[in-house]
């Protein structure tokens, strides 16, 4: 059963319809509907190809949102071998908003930090929505230094909200957590690459995308503040979301065009919900060549190139 | 009373000339509601006398109790692009950037300078919260940045005084790059073996939290000041429930490990100094050596010219002090 966001509603009325038509046939084997049932879903198919071809700023929050997109734990189970997940900051607690552990990429051994949503509402609530606590940002510390230590490639898969308003978060230091996460991208003397798989949220998501290579996914989003967040402040209207998610600038082409990030991966028609095989593919095919681009490369080189990718942002703006 | 209070003094008329002069010369405290008078206010570098309530207090006033005589170079930070994102809500970024501008007197909300604290030369950055809420976009990066050159070039360690209300959200996710850029800086002058202290100050909030804020050497807060990542009304939208009492609060934070010490301002010079020449194994500092209440205007430091802007620091002039002079309205 497909997840319908509110844009897609004539979609799912040409959906509804072909698959009642398949629905009736199947009853009565007399019926000839093969032309009919053909004619729908082309037009279906036209019309997702459309609709997705032009998505306005907030609808790709909205796809970068959606329930059925592959999170952390899909990509994982499709393009690592020997997934060996890693718990725990030594310090409190093991926060389930962040996965990291170790695992093999093609043939190498690679360390992996990544938010996890959830896919259902016991997992999400478990999860607490993707959206972590100091825990989280200290355990990636904790991973990333590793990494640094037996000079393993460091893949983070950012799709979070933004990090966890809570009061227990803030009294734990939600703040250092997140700038020592930070920091620790920025001394990596491994590698790090990053792919925005769903939603960038703020310092949650920058804490993971401090990286030697950013990509996004087509429809993702990536930005300082939710477009609700902003339109509530700027706007003092929650309600002017999408003139908020239009003026923030936050789909992967925009900041493709800032440099903020490297590269876009194209998702497949209709969203990386529509087909999370080939989206996932795609994603760790884009890894495998940035992890390619930074082959050979000494720490001192990979340090001082990320440092001066990152001070000479800005310099290119948006007409 | 202190030597800075001592030799503020003479300096009321330079510390409003830069800014309109308020209609009203009394201001009523926030805290205690008292009225104060705004010179006693200012020689107290705005803390209220009456109940101790710290207000804002603009870059250069605070550059003016901090380094010896009062007397600071302000260093002159890369202008960003303009506008990068062509933003507009209900009012054009560039409008606001302008009224922003017009009413500070500064071109964004960070400003650096270097001076001397007690004989030691140090850069220091001080975060402007009037303007437009001291939020961190390309401009307090750059500023960042620029410090952390200095203090590098200079081998003089750095100081921050962080106040925002937030990221500068006209500039989208540039203004959030800010928090990897500002943090860069901060490893420059780590990796200098360079002191890097924060002094927090109220609001000190989200991704300026997030980033360099929390990474000094020494975590130093003003009391009573608001720290945190997210607000406190955002936390009991989230998780249904009032806060208690003076959650997220300068104090709170000591408690609960997230900074070093709670010093008001009036104290902050002497503090800094001290930390400073304990972190640079110099020796301590010795009071004969501080200038005069009453300096001469040669015991003021040579600015240098090349990196001098509009702050050619004044000798203390002895007509400011006129208090006819300061009461007009
Ligand atoms: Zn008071």
């Amino acid at each position: 059963m497909q997840n319908y966001l509110d844009f897609e509603k004539s979609l799912a009325e040409l959906e509804g319809k072909a698959e009642e038509l398949r629905a009736l046939a199947r009853q009565d084997p007399e019926m000839d509907i093969s032309e009919e049932a053909e004619r729908l879903d082309h037009r279906a198919s036209e019309m997702l190809r459309d609709l997705y071809a032009k998505l306005t700023p907030w609808q790709k929050c909205q796809v970068a949102r959606h329930p059925s997109r592959p999170h952390t734990l899909h990509y994982v189970e499709r393009l690592f071998n020997e997934w060996t997940p890693l718990a725990g900051d030594r310090n409190f607690a093991e926060d389930h908003a962040v996965i990291g552990g170790l695992a093999r990429f093609e043939d190498r051994p690679v360390v992996v930090i990544g938010h996890e949503k959830g896919t259902d509402t016991k997992s999400r609530i478990e999860r607490n929505f993707g959206m972590a606590r100091p825990e989280g940002y200290r355990k990636a510390v904790r991973l990333m230094q590793m990494a640094d230590r037996f000079g393993l490639p460091v893949i983070t898969l950012v799709d979070t909200p933004g990090a966890y308003p809570g009061k227990g978060a803030e009294e734990r230091g939600q703040a250092e957590a997140i700038a020592r996460s930070t920091e620790m991208c920025l001394k990596l003397g491994a590698p790090i690459v990053s792919v925005v798989i769903g939603e960038g949220g703020s310092g949650g998501a920058v804490a993971f995308a401090t990286a030697d290579r950013v990509a996004m996914l087509e429809h993702a989003v990536y930005s300082v503040i939710s477009p609700e967040g902003c339109a509530s402040i700027l706007w003092k209207n929650a309600e002017k979301m999408k003139e908020a998610a239009a003026a923030l600038r936050l789909t992967a082409q925009d900041l493709l065009q800032l440099k903020v990030i490297d590269r876009v991966i194209e998702e497949p028609v209709g969203g990386a919900q529509r087909d999370p095989k080939e989206a996932i593919s795609r994603v760790g095919r884009a890894i495998s060549d940035m992890l390619g681009g930074l082959d050979g490369m000494s720490r001192d080189d990979l340090r001082a190139a990320r440092r001066r990718k990152f001070i000479e942002m800005g310099r290119v703006g948006l007409a | 009373m202190n030597w800075i209070t001592d030799f503020v003094t003479p300096k009321v008329k330079s510390l409003f000339s830069k800014r309109e002069m308020p209609e009203n010369l009394w201001v009523k405290c926030e805290s205690c509601s008292q009225m104060l008078f705004h010179r006693e206010l200012a020689e107290n570098l705005q803390v209220c006398p009456s109940c101790g309530f710290h207000m804002a207090i603009i870059p250069r006033d605070r550059f003016r109790g901090l380094f010896d005589g009062g007397v600071f170079v302000e260093i002159d930070v890369p202008e960003p692009l303009a506008d990068p994102l062509q933003f507009r809500d209900e009012k054009r970024y560039s409008d606001r950037i302008r009224d922003a501008r017009r009413k500070t007197n500064e071109k964004d909300a960070m400003l650096v300078a270097h001076g001397q604290i007690f004989g030691l030369n140090t850069v220091a950055a001080a975060m402007d919260f009037a303007f437009m809420g001291g939020s961190m976009g390309m401009g307090v990066g750059n500023a960042l940045l620029k410090a952390a050159e200095t203090a590098v070039a200079q081998h003089a360690p750095l100081v921050v005084f962080a106040s925002a209300g937030g990221a500068r959200m006209q500039e989208g996710i540039l203004s959030l790059m800010q928090m990897p850029r500002t943090t860069i800086a901060v490893e420059m002058v780590h990796e200098q073996g360079l002191p890097f202290i924060v002094v927090l100050t109220n609001p000190t909030t989200g991704g300026v939290t997030a980033s360099f804020a929390m990474l000094g050497d020494v975590h130093i807060a003003e009391p009573d000041a608001l720290i945190c990542f997210a607000g406190p009304r955002v936390i009991e939208q989230t998780i249904r429930e009032k806060l208690p009492e003076g959650f997220q609060r300068a104090e709170y934070l000591l408690d609960h490990g997230m900074i070093d010490q709670v010093i008001p301002r009036g104290r902050q010079r002497e503090e800094l100094g001290q930390l400073l020449r304990l972190l640079l194994k110099e020796p301590p500092m010795v009071r004969a050596d501080l200038p005069a209440p009453e300096p001469e205007p040669e015991a003021a430091p040579e600015p240098e010219p090349a990196e001098a802007t509009d702050t050619q620091p004044e000798p203390p002039s002895p007509d400011a002090v006129e208090p006819e002079k300061g009461a007009q309205a």
